[in-house]
C-alpha cells in the first residue's frame, strides 16, 4: 500500500497558499450557503404561503399589475445585494490573489527546480550553474520546509498540469512554453500530487510526490542525489548491473556511473530511494518493482515501457541491482 | 388583403372556415411516402425529428456515461480499458454538447417560436429541413466511429498537442473535427431560420414589445450562435488542416501555439453553454406564467437580462484557461466578467419568484420542474461564482468539483426545463397529455438521482480527484463516494426509463389534449393540437403581450392569403404592420440530396484533402438544382404576383 | 414512421460501410506477442534455389494497417536515435530510408531482420535490446518512410521542427543522401 497520508486534498493545506484558498473556500462557501438557503427560502415562501381569495384569482393577468411596491422594492434590494456580494466576493479574491502569485520572499532565497511532464511521468531537476552540483530525478520532489520553492514547469511532447493540492493551486506545462509556481511546504512530511490536464491513457496514475524535510535533511538527500551510482559489491547485484546494461532498460533509462545514458525514460540512479515506483502508482517494493518490469502494460495500459520477456534468474539479479541503487 | 374584423357565424363579408382550411389542408399538405418524408418544408416536422434524434443522442450519452460510471464505482476497476474509457468520455461530452444539448433547444425554438408568434412556417423551409440531415449525419458518423473503434479520445474539448498529428495517431480526432463541423452547419442554419423568422414573420400586432419571453430567449441564443459558431469551425479546421495537410497552426517549433486551440475553442466554448442554458429560461418563463395564471414579472428586466447574459456570455472564456499561465491582471477581468453575468440569471430567478408569489400556482409536472430548476441551478450557479476566483479555480479546475459545477448548471439550469417543456408541450406536439402521476414519480427520481450523482463531486473535487481519469487508486478515499455516484447514476437512468414510458403510453392511448389543456397565454395553445401544417388558418392579430389572454371575442384576424398555393404573410421589423406577401416553397427533395453530397464532402475530408475539390463539385449540384426554375414553379409565381385575391 | 425506420437505417449502413475500414488501423495493441520467428526464419540471403524455385510467399506486416503501431514506431525512431545515422529518413552516415533503393530488401521481415542482426558497415544489432513488437513497430515506421504505408494509416506532421515532409504525403523516391558510407553496396 502506498502511504497517502491523506495529504492530497485542496481542505487539507500544509502551506502558506493552500492555506489562504482553504481560507477563501470557506467565505465562498459560508456566502454561498446564506445566498442559498434566502432565495431557496424566498422561493418556498412564494410557492406555498397561504393567499387570501383576491391574490388566488385565477383570472390571468399581468403580474406587475398584481405586485405591490413592497415586492418591487425587494427585487430591487436583491438585486443590489447580489451586486454587493458579489462586489464583496472581487474584493475577497483579489486580495487572496495577490500575495499568491507575487514572487517569493525568503530568507535564503527561494529553492529552484524545474519540473518537465513526458508523457506519464515527471522529470526534476535542480538546476545548477556548476553541473557537478545539478540533481536530476523523477517522480519525487524534496524540499526544504520553511523555504519558497519556485518551480519552472514545461513538457516535452502534451499538456499536463502540476498540482499538490494541500501546497498550491495547479500550473499546466505546456509545451513550447515556461511556466512557473511557487510553494512553501510549512510542515514536514510527504504531499502528494497529480496530473491535472488529461494527456493521454495514463493521465489517471502520473502521480508525484512531495517530500517536506528539514534543511539538514534536505541537503543530505541533494548530496547523495548528486553521486553517481557505485558498482556493486554483491556478486549478483553485479549480475544485475549486467544484465541491466545489456538488455532493453540500457535503452532509455539513465543510471549514471554506468554506460547507460539514455533521457527516454526517468532517471533511475537513485531509484531505491524513492518511495514510489511508475509515477505513484506503486510502492517502491521488489514485488511490485518485479510486476512493473515483466509486464508494465497490465498495470498502466499504454503507458511507454514495453513488457519485457526476462530470464527468472536475471530478474532476480536485476532486482537486487536496482534495490541497490539507493 | 385585408385585417379585419371576423364575428364568428358572421357570414356577409367573412370567407367560409371550413372552405378556407380545406384548401390550406391540400396546398400545405405533404406527400405520402418515404419520398413525402424526406422532402418535407413543414417546420414542426423538421422540429419534431430534431427533438426526437436529439433524445435518442441524450440516451446514446446518458449510456456512455453509465459505462463511464461503471467503471469508476470501484478503484482500480477493470470494467473499462484506458482507451475504451478515453473513447466514451469524449463521446459523451461530445454527445450532450453538440448532438443533444444545443439542436433539442433549437428543435424546440423551431417549433414554437413560428407558433408563438402568429407564423405558418420558418423563414427557410427548405434550408431547414437540409440543416436536420446534416445534423443527422453528423452524429451518425460519431457514432459509428465508436462501434468501430475509431472513436475521438482526447476529450469534448480536444485539446493540442495531444489531438494533434504527433500524439493522436489514426483518424479518430479528424472525425471530432468534422462531426463539429456537421453539428455547427445546423446550427447555424437554425439560427438564421429563428432569427429572420422573428424579425419577419411575426402575426400583425405583436410589435417588438409584445414578443414572447421564450421566443426573446430564442432570439439571443440564435445571436449566440451566430457569433460564436464560426470560432469552433475555425478550430477544428486547424485541427484538421494540422492533421492532413501538415499546417503548424498548434506546432510550436514551427511558430503555432497550442494555446491558439485553447482561446479559439472557449471563446466558443463558453458561449455555447449559454446557448444551452437561454432557451431554458425561456421555457421557465412560459410554463411559469401558465401555471401561476400571472404574466411574468418585470418584462423588460426580463428581456434586458436575456440580452445581458448573451453579450457577457461572451466575455468570460478565459476562466476555462486560469492555470495556463495568463498575466494576473488580464485573469481577474475574466473573474470580474463572470461573477457579473451572476447579476442577470439572479435578477431572472428574483422575477419568477415575484410572479409566483403573486400567481395561483398549479402543481403539474412542468411546474415541478420549473420549481426544481431554481432548486438545482443555484446550486451550479453559485459553485459557478466560486470557481471564477482565480486562487480558487487553481485547486478545482479539472477535478470533479467542476465536473459537479457543469451538470448541476446543465442539467438543472437546461435540462430540468427541458423536460419541464417537454410535459408542458406535448400535448400541443402530438395531441394527447403525458400521465401526471407516472411524470411526478419520474421528476422524484429524476431529482434525487441528479443530487445523488453529482453533490457528492463537490467534495471529490476538493479532495484532489482530477477529472478525465479511467481510476484511481484504493489508497485515495475517493471509492465510497464514486459508488454513490454511480447509484446516482442508475436513478437517473430509472426516470428516463419512465418518461420514455410515459411517452409511449400517452402516444398509444393518452387522453385528447385539445387546444389548449392549461390555459396557456401564447399563440401557440390558439392552434390545434397537433396543429396543421400552416398552423393558423387565419392568422391572429395580437392585442396585448399575453397573446391569448388579451384576446378579445372580436379580436381581428388576417384574411386575404392566398389558399390554392403557400403563401406567408411578411410584416415589419419593429412594429409587425403588414408589409409583403411572400410564396413559400412547395416540398422539395434536394435538400435531402445536398445534405447527403454534404456529408461526402466532410466525411472524405477525414481521409484526404482531395474531398474538398472533389466534394465541393459534388456537393454544387444539388445545389445549383435547389434553386433551378421549373415550370410548375414558375406558374405559380406569375399567378400570386399578377392575380389578387377578391 | 416507417419512412423514417428505412431512412435512418440506411443511413447507419452507409456510414458504416465507409468506417468499417477503422477496425484495424485504430487497433490499440498495448501489450502482445507479435509473430517474430517464423518470417524471420523466411528470409534468405541469396536468390539460387535447388530444384524448381518456389514463389515468395508475399508477407504483410499487420502492423502496417495499424495507425497506433506506426506512430509508437516513429516515436521509437527519434527516442532510439535512428536519425543519428539515418537523418530523418534522409540518410547520412547510413542509407536513406525515404527511397526506393534497398540494399536488403524492403520485405517487413528483411527490415526486421536488418534491425535485429545488424548489418555489414555500422547497422548495429539490437537483439535482446528492443522487444519483438517494438522492432514490428520500427519495422512498419521505416516502411511508412518511404510511402509503404497507407495514407490514412501513415502519421502526420511531428510537433518538432519540420524536417521531413510527413509521412502520409510521402512516396518511393530516388536516393537522396549526402554521402556514400565506406564500403557499401551501391544499389
Amino acid at each position: 500500500m502506498i502511504e497517502w497520508s491523506g495529504l492530497h486534498s485542496a481542505l487539507d493545506p500544509f502551506g502558506p497558499q493552500a492555506a489562504r484558498v482553504h481560507g477563501l473556500w470557506r467565505f465562498l462557501w459560508i456566502v454561498s450557503l446564506a445566498v442559498y438557503v434566502l432565495v431557496i427560502a424566498a422561493l418556498a415562501w412564494a410557492a406555498l404561503r397561504r393567499r387570501t381569495p383576491a391574490e388566488a384569482d385565477p383570472t390571468p393577468r399581468p403580474a406587475a399589475e398584481v405586485a405591490g411596491p413592497a415586492l418591487r422594492t425587494t427585487i430591487v434590494g436583491a438585486t443590489v445585494a447580489t451586486v454587493l456580494i458579489l462586489f464583496v466576493f472581487l474584493v475577497v479574491d483579489l486580495a487572496t490573489g495577490r500575495p499568491l502569485t507575487a514572487a517569493p520572499r525568503g530568507g535564503r532565497g527561494a529553492l529552484e527546480i524545474e519540473v518537465t511532464g513526458h508523457q506519464w511521468w515527471w522529470q526534476v531537476e535542480y538546476p545548477s550553474s556548476r553541473p557537478d552540483l545539478r540533481v536530476v530525478t523523477a517522480n519525487e520532489i524534496h524540499v526544504p520546509t520553511g523555504r519558497p520553492v519556485v518551480v519552472t514547469l514545461t513538457s516535452t511532447d502534451v499538456i499536463h498540469s502540476f498540482w499538490p493540492p494541500s501546497l498550491v493551486g495547479k500550473r499546466d506545462m505546456i509545451p513550447g512554453e515556461k511556466t512557473s509556481v511557487w510553494f512553501q511546504a510549512d510542515t514536514p512530511g510527504v504531499y502528494r500530487g497529480q496530473c491535472a490536464e488529461f494527456c493521454g491513457y495514463q493521465h489517471a496514475k502520473m502521480a508525484f510526490q512531495i517530500v517536506a524535510e528539514p534543511a539538514e535533511q534536505f541537503e543530505r538527500w541533494m548530496a547523495r542525489q548528486r553521486d553517481s551510482a557505485r558498482t556493486p559489491a554483491d556478486s549478483l547485484a553485479l549480475r544485475g548491473q549486467e544484465v541491466f546494461l545489456a538488455t532493453s532498460c540500457v535503452m532509455c533509462h539513465t543510471v549514471r556511473g554506468t554506460p547507460a545514458g539514455s533521457r527516454i525514460g526517468p532517471d533511475l540512479t537513485h531509484l531505491a530511494s524513492r518511495r514510489t515506483i511508475a509515477a505513484g502508482s506503486l510502492p517502491n517494493t521488489r514485488g511490485a518493482l518485479a510486476g512493473w518490469i515483466v509486464d508494465p502494460q497490465s498495470i498502466k495500459p499504454g503507458t511507454r515501457m514495453p513488457s519485457n520477456q526476462i530470464e527468472p534468474d536475471d530478474l532476480q539479479a536485476l532486482l537486487a541491482y536496482l534495490e541497490s541503487l539507493k | 388583403m385585408t385585417t379585419q374584423a371576423v364575428r364568428p357565424g358572421s357570414t356577409a363579408t367573412a370567407p367560409d372556415e371550413a372552405e378556407v382550411r380545406a384548401a390550406l389542408d391540400a396546398s400545405w399538405g405533404r406527400p405520402v411516402g418515404l419520398l413525402g418524408w424526406i422532402s418535407t418544408v413543414d417546420h414542426k416536422d423538421v422540429a419534431r425529428r430534431y427533438l426526437v434524434t436529439a433524445f435518442v443522442f441524450f440516451i446514446l450519452g446518458g449510456l456512455d456515461a453509465a459505462l463511464m460510471r461503471i467503471q469508476l464505482a470501484r478503484p482500480e476497476n477493470r470494467f473499462l480499458t484506458p482507451d475504451q474509457y478515453n473513447q466514451l468520455f469524449t463521446v459523451h461530452g461530445t454527445t450532450m454538447m453538440f448532438l443533444f444539448a444545443v439542436p433539442v433547444m433549437t428543435a424546440m425554438g423551431l417549433y414554437f417560436v413560428p407558433l408563438m408568434i402568429g407564423a405558418r412556417n420558418v423563414s427557410f423551409p427548405r434550408l431547414n429541413n437540409y440543416g436536420y440531415w446534416v445534423y443527422l449525419i453528423g452524429g451518425v458518423l460519431l457514432y459509428v466511429s465508436l462501434f468501430v473503434n475509431s472513436a475521438p479520445d482526447t476529450g469534448w474539448f480536444s485539446y493540442v498537442p495531444l489531438a494533434g498529428p504527433g500524439y493522436t495517431p489514426g483518424k479518430r480526432a479528424d472525425i471530432y473535427a468534422q462531426t463539429v463541423t456537421f453539428t455547427e452547419i445546423s446550427a447555424l442554419i437554425t439560427a438564421v431560420e429563428i432569427i429572420v423568422t422573428v424579425f419577419k414573420h411575426r402575426a400583425p400586432g405583436m410589435t417588438l414589445n409584445r414578443i414572447p419571453l421564450f421566443v426573446w430567449a430564442m432570439l439571443v441564443t440564435s445571436f449566440m450562435i451566430l457569433f460564436a459558431m464560426p470560432w469552433v469551425a475555425t478550430a477544428s479546421l486547424f485541427l484538421a488542416a494540422d492533421r492532413l495537410i501538415a499546417t503548424h497552426f498548434f506546432n510550436p517549433a514551427e511558430g503555432g501555439d497550442p494555446m491558439l486551440w485553447q482561446h479559439l475553442f472557449w471563446f466558443f466554448g463558453h458561449p455555447e453553454v449559454y446557448i444551452i442554458f437561454i432557451p431554458a429560461l425561456g421555457m421557465i418563463s412560459s410554463i411559469l406564467a401558465t401555471f401561476t395564471r400571472r404574466e411574468v414579472f418585470g418584462y423588460p428586466v426580463m428581456v434586458l437580462s436575456l440580452v445581458a447574459t448573451g453579450f457577457l456570455g461572451f466575455g468570460l472564456w478565459v476562466h476555462h484557461m486560469f492555470a495556463t499561465g495568463i498575466p494576473q491582471l488580464g485573469q481577474s477581468y475574466f473573474t470580474a466578467a463572470s461573477a457579473m453575468i451572476a447579476i442577470p440569471s439572479g435578477v431572472q430567478i428574483f422575477c419568477w419568484i415575484a410572479t409566483l408569489w403573486v400567481g395561483r400556482p398549479r402543481w403539474t409536472v412542468p411546474m415541478l420542474y420549473a420549481t426544481a430548476f431554481v432548486v438545482l441551478f443555484l446550486i451550479g450557479g453559485l459553485s459557478g461564482v466560486m470557481v471564477a476566483s482565480v486562487p480558487f479555480d487553481l485547486q478545482v479546475h479539472d477535478t470533479y468539483f467542476v465536473v459537479a459545477h457543469l451538470h448541476y448548471v446543465l442539467l438543472g439550469g437546461a435540462v430540468f426545463p427541458l423536460f419541464g417543456a417537454f410535459y408542458y408541450w406535448f400535448p400541443k406536439i402530438t395531441g394527447r397529455m403525458l400521465d401526471e402521476r407516472l411524470g411526478r414519480w419520474q421528476f422524484g427520481l429524476f431529482f434525487a438521482g441528479v443530487n445523488l450523482t453529482f453533490f457528492p463531486m463537490h467534495y471529490l473535487g476538493l479532495h484532489g480527484m482530477p477529472r478525465r481519469v479511467y481510476t484511481y487508486l484504493l489508497e485515495s478515499g475517493w471509492g465510497d463516494l464514486n459508488l454513490l455516484a454511480t447509484a446516482g447514476a442508475v436513478t437517473i437512468a430509472a426516470s428516463v426509463l419512465l418518461f420514455i414510458l410515459n411517452v409511449v403510453r400517452a402516444l398509444r392511448a393518452g387522453p385528447l389534449a385539445g387546444n389548449d389543456p392549461w390555459g396557456g397565454e401564447t399563440l401557440e395553445w390558439l392552434a390545434e393540437s397537433p396543429p396543421r401544417p400552416y398552423n393558423f388558418a387565419f392568422q391572429p392579430v395580437v392585442q396585448g403581450r399575453a397573446a391569448l389572454w388579451s384576446r378579445t371575442p372580436d379580436a381581428p384576424v388576417v384574411v386575404g392569403l392566398r389558399t390554392d398555393m403557400r403563401e406567408v404573410l411578411v410584416t415589419t421589423v419593429m412594429d409587425a404592420a403588414p408589409d409583403n406577401r411572400h410564396r413559400h416553397p412547395d416540398p422539395d427533395r434536394m435538400p435531402f440530396v445536398a445534405a447527403l453530397a454534404t456529408g461526402v464532402l466532410f466525411i472524405s475530408l477525414v481521409f484526404t484533402p482531395w474531398g474538398l475539390p472533389v466534394g465541393a463539385l459534388l456537393l454544387a449540384v444539388p445545389m445549383i438544382l435547389w434553386g433551378w426554375p421549373n415550370e410548375e414553379d414558375n406558374e405559380k409565381q406569375r399567378r400570386q404576383e399578377r392575380e389578387t385575391v377578391t | 414512421m416507417r419512412g423514417a425506420t428505412r431512412a435512418l437505417a440506411a443511413a447507419v449502413v452507409l456510414a458504416a460501410a465507409t468506417a468499417l475500414s477503422a477496425c484495424e488501423r485504430e487497433t490499440r495493441r498495448f501489450s502482445e506477442q507479435p509473430p517474430a520467428a517464423a518470417p524471420v526464419s523466411a528470409v534468405v540471403m541469396s536468390d539460387l534455389q535447388p530444384g524448381p524455385s518456389t514463389p515468395d510467399l508475399p508477407m504483410r506486416s499487420a502492423y502496417e494497417e495499424n495507425a497506433w503501431a506506426v506512430g509508437e514506431g516513429k516515436r521509437l525512431y527519434g527516442a532510439f536515435n535512428c536519425s543519428g545515422c539515418h537523418a530523418n529518413g534522409g540518410g547520412g552516415i547510413g542509407p536513406p530510408l525515404m527511397d526506393e533503393a534497398w540494399i536488403y530488401g524492403d520485405a517487413p521481415e528483411n527490415i526486421f531482420a536488418t534491425i535485429v542482426e545488424g548489418r555489414p558497415n555500422g547497422m548495429p544489432s539490437f537483439r535482446g535490446r528492443l522487444g519483438n513488437q517494438q522492432v514490428w513497430q520500427l519495422v512498419a515506421y521505416v516502411r511508412s518512410l518511404s510511402g509503404k504505408v497507407a495514407k490514412d494509416v501513415a502519421p502526420g506532421r511531428s510537433d518538432h521542427m519540420y524536417v521531413s515532409p510527413q509521412e502520409q504525403e510521402t512516396r518511393d523516391t530516388t536516393p537522396v543522401r549526402s554521402s556514400t558510407p565506406p564500403g557499401a553496396v551501391t544499389p
